[in-house]
């Protein structure tokens, strides 16, 4: 089984080869492509370029159907069961066993439990309504279902993430169950000691392109595999911090923040003119706690203060009205109205300033968006252009000129780079370093540490929702910080 | 990771990082620019409203095209009309209200209960419109409230409200038909200004003034933006509850108002007015172009959505074709829109791309 790509959008070339019967490891940090890589292969995304070989044949998938037609079947995150229907309804959803429309429940039934016997889960009960189950029993009745089909390969995206030790134990002993059986598993993930554990081979993704392909795990040690997971194809430039005024007013204090079920007792506080960074996995309540202090989701316990004054918990609206600004995580799902223009984006935080009794001024909304165009070198210069037409940089530009507008003290910056070409970036990293220069606290969340440890001026490295250190930028690299997050992730 | 994929999307929303940022486009010509965004979708109805027409005229050569029978097309379009601007502004902001039909037949009663009619008759007959507007506006609160900080969704709200207004007008009423005895409240409202009926002024105003309040002030801005894209509304901190719940108040006033309006033409009020009105609206609307997902709408193609209904079935009417070939011509009509808009919604996300 040979699989590669290349010139896709979010893949810029990979080649992956899988076994049969193996563990096959795919290792990247976010944004590296793993998604869009198991979404081709399950035939949700088809490849620009290149070609997919499955036994020894060149394929295409079209659609997801054809994926299971060929033996290849997916178990996403975001697991794909239906809640309302029994443990049977969902392993055999989409192809249920009738008999003139009529379903074989019984039949249905003793399938299930064969296949859930061999899953080592004979005491799950067919009948049960999956919604009630724990996710690790949804997982097993997504592999069910999986296992229903005559498959030869399953991928399983990060099946580890909802699961406790115990849990991920079992899973394991799943995995090996399956592997004996000849069937190939790509097991997606970013925990390095997982991988130790089940892994016999690794490819490494970075910025879309396969770094390593085919890596034995017995004999390549940790330090490589961190190495080429985040060892970067394009050099970053940052620019040079400024220092901190010595009588630089504390701007954002939060204290004792708590989001049950995300992430507690989160306290630090940002100067004016300092720019923070919080370090850590995916999950493990950076953007949380971004969008708490923003007032986006309401705090359960502590307070967010800006220069003094308290903010009302769950009030974006008070948050904007002290001065704070949020560049949200999904800017086209959370930041952007992408049918509209430029200049309304611009504007949307600071509307009523355009209009006079409610009347709107689209003269000087127009104008002040076309002196952002300017000074962000924002592209196309054209402040009726759509947002959707946008490049990723350009939308993220759209985003800062809407708070340099506004006029904030507190900046909440969540991604500032995802899906930003590289030399967009560098003017960003300019404009987030000159923003923090006019006197703006700013908080970057970012699952690229580089990018975190090059911006800030002090680390916080969270893990499963708690800061677990605060330091310097300068005290830290980017080994020392993934070295703290795996741990934290791990105990 | 949690990106969702929506096949239909894919294309508009995924600009290359790569290569977009230096991507240098054709000019698009005035014109063209024109004829792909609302204006050019406007013209499409303009062209149905004039084939309608041209119908018209052929099959009724005498009776369809004068004056009077213009007049009259109008006036019947003119109560549908002020309910559905009001309705466009919910559309275009993602929501959807079934109660203004009944609420239009609530606000009727309030007017004409004998209570309020003793208050006009001692005063004057503007208390009984200044109920019927109350009466529109408290009904569309309710909704907004119900809907923004109850979190109901609006389709369950406002079918409650539906149920409820009309339970409520019946009781009130009796199940009588309340007649109007103010002789100057009827004449008022059947008069000719400059030769065109106060019906079809007010729906003109209403339409002109919901034109203004769409495309000129911030509270029109923001309903686009909330139908966009309601979280990036929301964490712009714009207060999205507190407009969603001027947003139906909006659409229970301009119920209001159709209620003043057919309280002019029929003189009297009972519970059954406004029956059926909220799926005329909503057609009328849809028809219009404005997007059922919202986000995006005119007013002007509100307008155009109304007069086609009128005007179709007064050409019916004129060939005395029955009540019900109107009804499934009316069906076939929404169809074709609808299909027409998602056609024109799928070329606008490419080539925009």
């Amino acid at each position: 089984m040979t699989k590669s790509f290349a010139g896709v959008r979010a893949l810029k070339g990979v080649d992956l080869d899988i076994l049969p019967g193996e563990v096959h490891c795919i290792l990247g940090q976010n944004g590296a492509g793993k998604s869009t890589l198991i979404k081709m292969l399950a035939g949700v995304h088809r490849p620009d370029d290149g070609e997919i070989a499955w036994l020894g044949e060149p394929v295409e998938i079209h659609d997801p159907q054809a994926a299971i037609d060929l033996g290849i079947a997916t178990m996403y995150q975001e697991l794909d069961v239906v809640d309302g229907l029994t443990v049977a309804e969902n392993v055999f959803l989409g192809h249920e066993l009738a008999r003139g429309g009529f379903s074989r429940r019984s039949e249905a039934a003793k399938r299930t439990r064969e296949l859930l016997a061999r899953l080592g889960h004979a005491r799950l009960s067919p009948h049960t309504e999956v919604g009630s189950l724990s996710a690790a029993n949804k997982q097993i009745v997504s592999m069910a279902r999986a296992l229903s089909h005559d498959i030869k390969l399953i991928i399983m995206d990060e099946p580890s993430a909802v699961l406790d030790s115990e849990e991920v134990k079992n899973l394991f002993h799943v995995v090996n169950e399956l592997t004996s059986e000849g069937i190939a598993v790509v097991y997606i993930t970013h925990r390095l000691e997982e991988i130790r554990q089940i892994g016999d081979r690794i490819t490494v993704l970075k910025d879309g392109r396969s770094m390593a392909n085919g890596l034995s795990v017995a004999e390549t040690p940790t330090a490589d595999l961190i190495r080429l997971m985040t060892g970067r194809t394009v050099e970053n430039v940052f620019p040079p911090a400024t220092p901190i005024a010595a009588d630089a007013p504390t701007v954002l204090d939060v204290d004792g923040l708590g989001l049950t079920g995300a992430f507690e007792d989160v306290s630090f506080s940002v100067r004016a003119g300092e720019v923070v960074g919080l370090a850590g996995l995916v999950g493990s309540g950076r953007s949380e706690i971004l969008e708490t202090i923003y007032g986006a989701r309401r705090a359960t316990a502590g307070t967010v203060s800006v220069a003094g004054t308290t903010l009302r918990r769950g009030s974006v609206v008070a948050a904007v009205a002290a001065g704070v600004g949020l560049s949200p995580e999904e800017r086209k799902s959370q930041g952007l109205v992408l049918d509209e223009p430029i200049y309304v984006n611009v504007t949307l935080a600071s509307m009523a300033r355009f209009a006079k009794g409610g009347f709107l001024d689209e003269r000087s909304a127009r104008s002040v968006a076309r002196e952002q165009i300017e000074a962000l070198e924002l592209r196309p210069a054209d402040p009726d252009r759509a947002a959707v037409t946008l490049s990723g940089g350009n939308q993220q530009k759209i985003l800062l000129a809407r708070w340099l507008v506004h006029g904030t003290r507190v900046l909440l910056l969540d991604e500032p780079t995802r899906g930003v070409d590289v030399g967009a970036r560098t003017e960003i990293y300019a404009l987030i370093r000159r923003l923090a220069a006019e006197g703006n606290a700013i908080v970057v969340v970012s699952s690229e540490i580089e990018e975190v440890l090059g911006l800030a001026d002090t680390v916080l490295v969270v893990a499963d929702g708690r800061i677990l250190t605060t330091v310097p930028a300068t005290e830290i690299d980017e080994h020392g910080v993934l070295d703290l997050v795996m741990k934290g992730a791990a105990a | 990771m949690s990106e969702q994929i929506t096949p239909g999307s894919e294309v508009a929303a995924e600009p290359n990082p790569t290569t977009s940022a230096t991507t240098v486009e054709a000019p698009v010509s005035p014109v063209r620019r024109l004829l792909s965004g609302s204006a050019g979708r406007n013209l499409g109805l303009v062209l149905a409203l004039v084939l309608i027409v041209v119908v018209g005229a052929i099959t009724a050569p005498d009776t369809f095209t004068t004056t009077s029978n213009m007049l009259t097309i109008l006036r019947q379009a003119s109560i549908i009309g002020v309910i559905s601007v009001g309705m466009t502004f919910v559309i275009i902001a993602g929501g959807i209200d079934l109660s203004v039909g009944s609420v239009m037949g609530l606000a009727s009663i309030a007017a004409t209960l004998a209570v309020t009619q003793d208050l006009a008759e001692n005063f004057h007959w503007i208390v009984m419109v200044v109920f019927a507007l109350a009466t529109g506006l408290a009904a569309g609160l309710i909704n907004g409230i119900v809907i923004a900080y109850g979190n109901v969704v609006a389709f369950m709200a406002t079918l409650a409200m539906l149920v409820a207004a009309r339970g409520l007008a019946e009781i009130l009423a009796e199940r009588r038909t309340l007649t109007i005895g103010s002789r100057d409240f009827i004449n008022f409202f059947n008069e000719d200004f400059l030769g065109v009926d106060i019906l079809i002024w007010i729906f003109a105003l209403v339409a002109v003034g919901g034109w203004v309040l769409l495309n000129r002030t911030t509270f029109g801005r923001r309903t686009v933006a909330i139908g966009g894209n309601r979280e990036a509304s929301r964490l712009a901190g714009i207060n999205v509850k507190r407009h969603t719940v001027w947003l139906y108040a909006l659409a229970g006033l301009t119920a209001g108002i159709a209620a003043v309006m057919i309280l002019g033409r029929t003189t009297a009020g009972t519970s059954t007015h406004g029956q059926l009105y909220e799926l005329d609206a909503i057609a009328a609307v849809v028809v219009g172009g404005t997007l059922l997902v919202g986000g995006r709408g005119t007013i002007t193609g509100t307008v155009l959505g109304v007069l086609i209904f009128a005007t179709l079935t007064n050409v019916f009417v004129q060939n005395n074709l029955s009540s019900s070939v109107q009804a499934v011509a009316k069906g076939v009509i929404i169809i074709v829109a609808v299909l027409l808009q998602q056609r024109f919604a799928k070329q606008g996300g490419r080539s925009s791309s």
